[in-house]
């Protein structure tokens, strides 16, 4: 490696681990090492993934899927930005939400599925409603901080230059609190994941929560692993996505 | 553009400025009486803590006053007052332009109208080729001027100033001290300038107002003899100017001693 720049060299290194557990975890079942019913080997893990994509069913799950936590994600995250800015705004608006985030915020969402199961049936609304409730906790909170921590001095200028209210919060509040914003958008995206493969285990039949809990019922111990690997595919994915969306909203932070 | 327009005329009666804190009340200005002429270029030093922002703050309508009255005359102006800040303020999600046009998107100016006058400030100060940078992307001086762009944009009858350049190097402190000696004899808008340094103030006013330490009490007015135009930099060099400097600064020394011998206690 003494001909790579550093920077080449870091990647390398960077590869090397996940690369070497995939190697070692092959060569050990190769060897006999290991149950391979119960713990498949990589290779047998890359054969299942290509057979489900080559039979389409994969890609309709991770539709599913993408679309319940889309849609959740939008319907908890907006208001979740507009509540946030308001209660910094506005103390009566603050007064009325801080008990209840205080004492919801802390409840496992999931805890909330056989409500929402009540409420919205056993179809994409009751998941689509876990994520919304579970993605506006970290919004709103990382909303109303960003908000309430924006430096004195350019309130000041705002209203010394003649901000009327609108003017405050579309274009002071809103800018000033959204690097923050971005912070809580972030955790949410995980969060969103989390809760919704989580709910896919119970009543439904599409997702790729349901596709793992199946194939746990039904011992097919590489879908498991399909399932799994494909929501670590996804999150990357879309953090990535994010990344790219937070450089372009935001062209005044600094690395 | 001003032409004949001269600024504002303001006539402070009685100020009287009170904070309740956890200590109780604190008397911050008390009896402060002060007339400034239209197009007037005012300064005020006093000690750390003498209340002097307050009463810019006051001016500026940032802050209300116990008691007292500030009347000020402002006709034919389509903004009263606009403040330049110690910290520029500039807001950092906007560029140079959409921060120097802030006072007038404010104010439902028209876009094209809006673009005239920002490109105007921007060439005032210098900034045109910065006008889509970040205030991140800038130097601390680029950044006032992009303050004073923004306030001067406005086409205010009072421009209030609170040590606009305190914060800069010697450099650029008079180097911007210079300019904005330009731009004001140009534009001859009523300026209350707040500053610690004597020799800013003799520099820059046509009066210089000393405050005494907390509470901020007005005690003495100087008037400043030097001719306009100004050059900034011969002035500050000349012996009239270094009397001028040591005399005030007899006047201001004892409140600040009075001021540290407080913060001691």
């Amino acid at each position: 490696m003494t001909g790579l720049s550093p920077k080449t060299r870091e990647r390398l290194l960077y590869l090397i681990s996940p690369i070497g557990l995939i190697l070692i975890w092959q060569a050990l079942l190769m060897m006999g090492i290991g149950d391979r019913r119960f713990v498949p080997a990589p290779s047998d893990i890359a054969q299942r993934f290509v057979k489900l994509l080559a039979n389409g069913e994969l890609e309709w799950h991770t539709a599913v899927t993408l679309y319940r936590v889309f849609l959740g994600y939008i319907i908890g995250a907006v208001p979740a930005v507009a509540v946030g800015l308001l209660m910094a705004m506005f103390k009566p608006v603050r007064v009325f939400f801080d008990p209840l985030i205080a004492a919801l915020f802390p409840i496992p969402k999931i805890a909330l599925m056989p409500l929402l199961l009540l409420a919205f049936g056993f179809g994409d609304a009751s998941k689509v409603a876990l994520v919304a409730i579970a993605v506006f906790f970290p919004v709103v909170v990382n909303t109303y901080v960003g908000a309430a921590n924006i430096e004195k001095i350019y309130w000041d200028v705002a209203k010394n230059y003649g901000a009327s209210q609108t003017v405050m919060f579309t274009r002071i509040v809103f800018f000033g609190a959204l690097p923050m914003i971005f912070a809580g958008l972030r955790i949410a995206l995980a969060v969103s994941f989390i809760v919704l493969v989580a709910s896919e285990f119970v009543s439904t039949k599409e997702g790729i929560g349901y596709l793992i809990w199946n194939s746990w019922e039904l011992l097919q111990v590489d879908v498991m692993f399909v399932g799994t690997v494909t929501i670590g595919i996804l999150g990357l994915i879309t953090s990535v996505i994010f990344q790219e969306i937070e450089r372009w909203a935001i062209p005044w932070k600094t690395e | 553009m001003a032409g004949e327009r001269r600024g504002a005329a303001i006539d402070i009666v009685g100020l009287r400025k009170e904070y309740v804190s956890g200590a109780g009340r604190v008397l911050a200005l008390d009896a402060i009486n002060l007339r400034i002429a239209p197009g007037e270029f005012v300064c005020i030093v006093g000690p750390s803590g003498c209340g002097k922002s307050t009463l810019l703050r006051i001016l500026a309508g940032l802050d209300t006053q116990t008691a007292g009255t500030i009347k000020v005359e402002a006709s034919g102006w389509p903004v009263v007052n606009a403040m330049v800040f110690q910290e520029s303020g500039l807001f950092p999600w906007m560029n140079v332009e959409t921060n120097v046009g802030f006072g007038l998107m404010t104010r439902g100016v028209p876009a094209a109208e809006t673009a005239t006058r920002v490109d105007a400030a921007l060439r005032l100060v210098g900034l045109t080729k910065f006008r889509k940078h970040y205030p991140h992307q800038l130097s601390g001086g680029m950044r006032q001027r992009g303050a004073i762009a923004r306030a001067f944009v406005t086409e205010p009858a009072m421009l209030l100033m609170d040590e606009p350049f305190a914060a800069l190097d010697a450099q650029n402190r008079t180097i911007l001290q210079a300019e904005l000696v330009r731009i004001w004899e140009q534009t001859r808008k009523t300026v209350v300038y707040i500053t610690h340094s004597i020799e800013e103030a003799l520099l820059l006013g046509d009066r210089t107002v000393i405050m005494t330490a907390q509470p901020g009490r007005i005690k003495q007015i100087i008037a400043v003899p030097f001719l306009r135009p100004r050059d900034v930099l011969a002035l500050s060099a000349s012996a009239q100017f270094g009397t001028l400097k040591l005399d005030i600064w007899r006047v201001l020394e004892e409140e600040v001693m009075r001021a540290r011998a407080e913060i001691e206690q």
